[in-house]
């Protein structure tokens, strides 16, 4: 039995999915809005960025879904367990179960660091102790470690190219069927660039992700595949559990400032005259203060609040996710300034268009012209900046945590990775891992969100039009 | 792009030539001190205050330790510690008297004694560090009184002032100390404690807070008007203190900077209108009578301390522990303090900079902390430590010490879930003081540097017991010679009979909550309240950890809404008295903010409290405090957690140095080989330059082909100009 | 143009009136002058006299905002917010909560910020636009296509990361350079190269492309069309009419970011031990000395106003027929 929980994060979530899908629809219904997204999906790098982010938001997805574990109570009352777990939790069972005592480099079966241990004879040596769980099913660890591992490796490896296999076959179907041809045509056509969705990108980057994830899996059942910890945890693990909040900052943090930046920039730029005078002054000011040093103030009146009401926070899981929402505020608040600038230009344009001029001539209220012909045209830029901005949140979010403004300590999270990393640097032999593994976690991530924003940015700003898209071929194949 | 590497070398030409002629490049001090007798050490944040009557940290007694003399001061060799006289003539000895006033024999009962008289005579000749504020014209008069604020326009810091001067050390400056500590515009930290014990101080800080009250804000307190009951001037080189009671303790606060000598000329000096706004006080710049003198006060970089000129007759000790002998420590008997000129500290955030420019030579000692020791130590053993030999090979060495310092996890008796006095609350508290493993929480995140804690004493401090007898028969249990912690079954059976089968209320079936406040941020917390969770749930007992900021945590420690904290306590003299009171019940934190912050009270404890605090270290004593000790073990007060050991590792050119926690003027005792820190310095620090200019190569190199292109390009676009327009299409 | 400007300041003014009242609210709301004065007397062996003394002596004791038990003028300036906060506007900055001085300390300070922060912003923004250039002169060309993949992967580098992988490479595997530390003077020179290696190529990524997109933007217009029609050599193109017409753009980005110069980096300048305005916030912060932080908070507003007039000051500068009436 379990009980889900819904944490506040994970609401906005969902509100946020809901938001996501009412937009794709309204896309999907609309072929003027439905052009420049095709747009998108014709950009080789934005699709293969958009299956590597996907396979990140789906992780992050997975580990939205919280719930609590039933113990059995007295007299037949079931009661949950205090501590929250998600889906991500459950489906890598191991991976947060089984925890060493200490650091072990990737793949290790022996600590690090040497200890003193009680010999056969009961004498003491000093050697690298084994693990508990790293290698465990080993026999004979000195002659089975490396061809196990190469063994697993390659079974994982195997895999993964099996499972490739089905969207390659999938693929070429469709092509084909589309096409009308066989599906070796089809499969030269994907091969040779020849198609106009770029099937050949997206395959390669869902074949990198299966040749990546798959050994890995496989030797993480046996194996603590980045190492772990100085507290023993696999260091995998972490750094899966700290894309949900690298996520939710990039993403929630837009999505609680939109309705401001939308309802205060359409109506500075609409209204003109005092309206666009006090709002200039509002959001002059705020843009003014010093960032960081605006974040550290509001993060400590939020501490306080917590304090002050700890009976809304009962567990160490809700009072992470409040300080989590919070960051998400406060950064909201001071990144919308610049997109209400931008709005507020374009609505200046739009007002002086004809047919807003003659919506006021038939009488059309102020806010049914802002909601109706302001709102669907200034969204391009809307969505430019949420994806331009992505990025940057999801580094800004480390930055935070190094300087102790961040999530809350008991959070697990790119930036309090790499802050206890750096201190691993100076160890010698140097424990490497868990930098190494928050580096790539997040060059990936972020180098994806990036390379997805260039090519949304490049398809619905009319200003990027130096950038066009230059077919490598003729476009043969028909879509 | 050639122009740009030119660039480049030409600049890293100009860098060679401008200040690292000696073959270093890496060197973050300047190149002319190569070979000079100077101290290189870092300190980590500004200290806050330089004056003595309010520093109370580590880090501000780094420095003014050395600069200021107290009467009394620790051996620097001698364990256990032991107080020798440093200002003073020789150890001053309590006279008893009863209430009214009559001297009573050496023995009387505590309860008979109303007053304790102690009587300092310092020694005569010492002189001051050379100061404007003594300064004086040809007819004696000072100098640089009566400072108009016009005079001071082009003051920035004290070494404006060209004049200055010296003047022998007298009693009276000591008993100025004194009142010092009652002083309406500072904070003295122990004054609340000491106008408990020192005759009038209490009636003295109501005169002053109302006598500075009256006068303009800013404006000069003058001390010299109020005379202070218990602390009088005998003669020129004597003064008397009278404390009420018994308090034995008193010497080791005689040791303390808070007993400096500080003469009223300066403090007249540095309360002259204008200063304070130059930031020109005695909290910035110290005026003391030892060793060294604080020269440059840059917190945001550099502070240096240099030789005080007038600083005489120190010698290095003759006799020291049994191994000082052995170790080489007592080569420099009978000559004269100190060995080294100049010590200069840096500013050094971060560990890592601080760890490898250690490495590199350019800092002479290092602390080690758990993340850079491995390189540094290895175990051989039970808790013996040794070098790696890559850094005996650099002639690195390790010293080890016990710190005299306390870390533990304390509940909080108040409240209804963890505290109490009932069988059940005792053996709950049990439970969890079993299963938090500190030998494993030590080897983890000290690295083995560090001692678990059976009790609140730490071992070095009277009344700490070893071996069998001294361990905590609550949690451990003595097998084979060693302590062994109990069973987590032992621990899981302790929690059914407190009431909580597996984690959960017998009663109600829900599952134990326990939270622990913490201010505890940083790169290392996220690690370690990992690890309590882990541990508490090996009884399957939940803990939520509430991560706050500092002045939320002291609040809730205030108003006794934690459960559970953490805390250490580092001693400010070596008694048990303490360590032991910190969980003295009238020291309630809830009740008047003292430092009991479990708010532990038992009467039969606190009865043995005041017992034992007034007696001298005797049989009688340990007695006393091995009883209290079981009273504390079997009521757990606090999860007994552990006792820091400190590591310090120094370089084979710097000799004398001895971990000391108590005193505090130890740089005088150092000595440096500065000739062969320069020759290895020189061999460990070779720049390697070829990566960076095979670097710059392949940049350079890349772009041949394109612009071999671009050529072509251009040639053609000058026949056929038309065609440009076709490149202007920019491949995404 | 000089009414402009006054207008531009008057506006400016007000802009700093709502800050004041706003980090007043906040950090009063965060921290009460009790937390302070425990913030500041130490952990060990506080009485609650010696915080009531520590509040009288800070003027900590005042009521907020309006004394009632004033006369005349009295009942608003004897008060914390005027002492505090109102008195910013004259720069008095008054003194930190451990009573130093803070005007004299943002002032020292300021320039070792400043040593660090404009040597990384002139090469940095030489180094950038060289790139950006040459990268548009080598438009549709490997050199084009793996810079644009270069900057891309680089701008998705944490800034963490250059920092430490920068200290450990170049100064503890190279020894080149000293791995932190300042001097004053002539003697700071070799302790700024790495910050200044690091911050510009931290910042290289992104600028670059910003730049190159300005340039490409430019290029295709048809003036540079006709002016290579002409004849005239790709080069002379590029740099005599591209980057002059550029400017625009680049000044607006650019100039706005000179005045907060002075505020310094908050990170590199804690890493590298640099004693300037950043690393004196962030130990502000982390200390809660809030004195200090409402100054700073201050004097980045101010900054960045004036960073906003003089960049309408370049523009007419730039560009003659940019007039502000």
């Amino acid at each position: 039995m379990i009980k889900p929980v819904m944490l506040w994060t994970d609401a906005l979530v969902f509100l946020l999915l809901a938001v996501i899908t009412f937009f794709v629809w309204t896309v999907y219904r609309h072929e003027h809005l439905a052009a420049p997204w095709r747009k998108v999906g014709h950009s080789a790098s934005g699709m293969a960025a958009l299956v590597v982010l996907s396979c990140f938001v789906l992780i992050g997805f997975l580990d939205t879904l919280h719930y609590r574990v039933s113990i059995p109570g007295k007299d037949g009352k079931t009661t949950y367990a205090v501590e929250v777990l998600s889906a991500l939790d459950a489906m890598v069972g191991p991976l947060r179960t089984q925890k060493e005592k200490t650091y072990s480099a990737p793949l290790a079966t022996h600590l690090f660091a040497k200890e003193t241990l009680q010999g056969a004879d009961g004498r003491e040596i000093r050697e690298f102790p084994r693990l508990r769980y790293g290698g465990a099913g080993l026999k004979d660890v000195r002659r089975d470690h490396v061809p196990d591992v190469l063994q697993r490796a390659a079974l994982g490896l195997g895999a993964g190219l099996l499972l490739w296999m089905l969207p390659v076959a999938w693929v070429c179907r469709r092509v084909a069927r589309r096409s009308k041809s066989g599906l070796r045509a089809a499969f030269l056509s994907i091969a040779r660039r020849e198609t106009q969705v770029p099937w050949h990108a997206i395959l390669l980057a869902i074949g990198a992700v299966c040749i990546v994830a798959s050994p890995m899996a496989a030797l993480a059942s046996q194996y603590h595949v980045f190492g772990t910890d100085k507290v023993g945890q696999d260091v995998l693990y972490l750094a899966l559990k700290s894309i949900r909040p690298g996520l939710i900052i990039g993403t929630l943090t837009t999505l609680v400032m939109l309705p401001f930046a939308l309802a205060l920039g359409i109506m500075a730029g609409y209204f003109r005259g005092w309206v666009d005078d006090v709002i200039q002054y509002l959001y002059t000011t705020l843009h003014s203060i010093p960032g960081v040093l605006l974040i550290a103030a509001a993060v400590l009146m939020m501490q306080v609040y917590v304090e002050n009401h700890g009976s809304l926070f009962p567990t160490t899981v809700e009072r992470a996710d409040f300080r989590l929402l919070f960051l998400c505020l406060i950064l909201g608040v001071t990144s919308w300034t610049s997109l209400c600038r931008l709005l507020r230009g374009e609505s200046l344009k739009l007002r002086e268009m004809e047919y807003i001029q003659a919506a006021h001539a038939f009488g059309v209220s102020h806010a049914r012209i802002m909601i109706r012909h302001i709102l669907p045209n200034v969204m391009h830029i809307v969505l430019i900046a949420v994806v331009m901005d992505f990025s940057g949140l999801v580094l800004a979010e480390a930055v935070l945590s190094y300087i102790g403004i961040g999530v809350d300590p008991s959070m697990n999270s790119f930036g309090s990775m790499i802050n206890s990393a750096r201190l691993e640097m100076a160890r010698e032999p140097m424990v490497w891992w868990s930098l190494a593994a928050a580096f790539s976690f997040m060059l990936v991530l972020v180098l994806a969100a990036n390379l997805f924003g260039d090519a949304v940015r490049d398809a619905l700003d009319p200003r990027v039009s130096t950038r066009k898209a230059v077919p490598a071929a003729p476009a043969k194949a028909a879509a | 792009m050639p122009t740009r590497s030119y660039c480049l070398i030409a600049l890293l030409a100009a860098w060679l030539l401008a200040g690292c002629g000696d073959g270093v490049w890496n060197n973050p001090y300047r190149g002319g001190d190569a070979g000079a007798n100077i101290l290189y050490s870092a300190f980590a944040e500004r200290p806050k205050h330089f004056d003595p009557v309010q520093a109370y940290s580590e880090n501000e007694y780094a420095f003014i330790g050395n600069i200021y003399q107290p009467p009394l001061q620790y051996h620097y060799l001698k364990r256990p510690y032991e107080l020798i006289p440093y200002a003073a003539s020789d150890m001053p000895k309590p006279l008893y008297l009863d209430a009214q006033g009559n001297a009573l024999p050496e023995d009387a009962p505590a309860d008979r004694v109303a007053f304790s008289e102690y009587v300092i005579r310092i020694r005569p000749g010492i002189r001051y560090q050379p100061h404007p504020a003594f300064a004086v014209d040809a007819a004696g008069k000072p100098v640089y009184a009566d400072l108009t604020r016009e005079r001071l326009r082009g003051v920035h810091t004290i070494s404006d002032f060209r004049q200055q001067g010296t003047r022998e050390l007298v009693a009276a400056d000591y008993v100025h100390q004194i009142k010092r500590l009652a002083h309406p515009r500072l904070h003295s930290p122990i004054l609340g404690l000491m106008a408990d014990y020192i005759v009038g101080l209490k009636e003295l800080a109501a005169t002053l807070q109302k006598a500075a009250k009256a006068l303009p804000s800013g404006a000069f307190v003058d001390l010299a008007p109020h005379a202070l009951e218990g602390a009088r001037v005998v003669d020129r080189y004597t003064y008397a203190v009278r404390v009420k009671g018994k308090y034995p303790q008193f010497l080791y606060w005689l040791a303390m900077p808070f007993f400096s000598p500080v003469p009223p000329e300066v403090e007249r000096f540095y309360g002259q209108p204008g200063m304070a706004e130059k930031n020109i006080t005695l909290d910035w710049f110290p005026v003391g009578t030892g060793p060294y003198m604080l020269t440059v006060n840059n917190p945001n970089r550099q502070m240096v301390l240099e030789r005080n000129p007038h600083y005489q007759g120190a010698v290095y000790p003759a006799e020291g522990a049994p191994d000082d002998a052995e170790a080489g420590r007592l080569k420099d008997a009978g000559n004269a303090l100190p060995f080294i000129d100049k010590v200069v500290f840096s500013l050094e955030k971060e560990q890592i900079p601080y760890w490898n420019k250690f490495l590199q030579g350019y800092f002479d000692t290092s602390g080690i902390s758990s993340d850079t020791f491995d390189q540094a130590v290895q175990f051989s053993g039970q808790g013996d430590v040794t070098l790696s030999e890559e850094m005996q090979a650099r002639g690195i060495r390790l010293q080890t010490s016990t710190a005299t310092s306390v870390f533990y996890m304390g509940f909080n008796l108040l409240d209804p879930a963890v505290g109490g006095y009932t069988e059940q609350a005792r053996k709950l508290r049990q439970a969890i003081t079993i299963a938090i493993d500190q030998e494993e929480y030590i080897s983890i995140f000290r690295n083995g540097r560090g001692l678990p804690a059976h009790g609140p004493i730490p071992p070095g401090i009277f009344g700490y017991r070893e071996g069998a007898d001294g361990i905590n028969p609550h949690v451990y249990d003595w097998v084979e010679g060693k302590p062994r912690r109990k069973s987590i079954e032992a621990a899981k059976q302790l929690l059914t009979e407190a009431g909580f089968p597996n984690g959960r209320d017998a009663k109600s079936g829900q599952p134990l909550l326990i939270n622990l406040d913490t201010s505890q941020t940083g790169p290392a917390a996220k690690a370690m309240l990992d690890w309590y969770v882990k541990q508490f749930d090996k009884i399957g007992v939940q803990l939520v950890v509430r991560a706050t900021d500092y002045n939320r945590f002291q609040d809730k420690l205030r108003n006794g809404s934690v459960q559970m904290y953490f805390l250490g306590w580092n001693a400010d003299y070596p008694d048990p008295e303490n360590f032991m009171f910190l969980l003295h019940g009238p020291q309630s934190k809830v009740k008047i903010a003292g430092e009991n912050a479990s708010n532990y009270a038992n009467p039969e404890y606190d009865k043995l409290f005041d017992q034992m605090k007034h007696m001298p270290n005797s049989p009688e004593r340990q007695v006393i405090v091995d009883r209290m000790v079981d009273i504390l073990r079997a009521d757990v007060p606090w999860v007994w957690s552990w006792f820091p050991k400190d590591y310090t590792l120094r370089h084979g050119w710097l000799y004398n140095s001895k971990p000391n926690k108590m005193a505090h003027n130890t740089l005088q005792y150092l000595r440096i080989d500065a000739a062969r820190r320069a020759e290895l310095r020189h061999a460990w620090n070779r720049p390697n330059v070829w990566p960076v200019i095979l670097i710059l190569l392949i940049v350079a190199l890349s772009f041949i082909p394109a612009i071999q292109a671009f050529r072509r390009r251009e040639r053609a676009t000058a026949t056929q100009a038309h065609a440009t327009h076709v490149a202007a299409e920019a491949k995404p | 143009m000089t009414s402009y400007l006054i207008r531009r300041a008057v506006y400016g003014f007000f802009i700093l009136v709502l800050v004041n009242l706003l980090t007043f609210a906040l950090f009063f709301f965060v921290n009460s002058p009790d937390d302070m004065a425990r913030a500041q007397l130490g952990a060990k062996r506080v009485t609650a006299d010696a915080i009531t003394k520590w509040k009288q002596e800070r003027g900590y004791d005042k009521p907020l905002i309006l004394n009632t038990n004033s006369s005349g003028a009295g009942v608003v300036t004897n008060t914390i917010f005027f002492d505090k906060s109102v008195k910013l506007f004259v720069f008095d900055f008054g003194r930190s909560d451990q009573g130093r001085d803070i005007g004299y300390d943002i002032g020292t300070r300021m320039w070792a910020s400043l040593a660090i922060a404009l040597p990384v912003f002139v090469v940095g923004l030489l180094v950038t636009v060289t790139f950006a250039l040459l990268m548009t002169l080598f438009r549709a060309t490997y050199v084009d296509f793996w810079g644009v993949v270069i900057c891309v992967a680089m701008m998705s580098i944490s800034s963490l990361f250059y920092i430490i992988g920068g200290q450990f490479v170049i100064g503890k595997l190279w020894s080149l350079v000293p791995i932190s530390g300042y001097d004053e003077g002539f003697s700071a020179f070799k302790f700024l190269i790495l910050p200044m290696v690091i911050g510009v190529l931290g910042g290289i990524g992104a600028s670059t492309r910003w730049y190159r997109t300005i340039f490409l933007e430019e290029i295709s217009k048809d003036y540079v069309r006709t002016a290579r029609s002409k004849g005239l050599p790709e080069l002379r193109v590029l740099f005599r009419h591209v980057l002059q017409n550029a400017m625009i753009p680049i000044l607006t980005g650019v100039v706005v970011v000179i005045p907060t110069l002075f505020l310094g980096s908050l990170i590199m300048e804690s890493f590298f031990s640099i004693p300037g305005l950043g690393s004196y916030t962030i130990d502000a912060i982390q200390s809660q000395d809030f004195a200090i932080v409402r100054a700073m908070v201050f004097l980045g507003s101010v900054l960045y106003i004036t960073g906003l007039i003089l960049t309408d000051i370049s523009y007419t500068l730039a560009d003659p027929r940019v007039r502000f009436e």
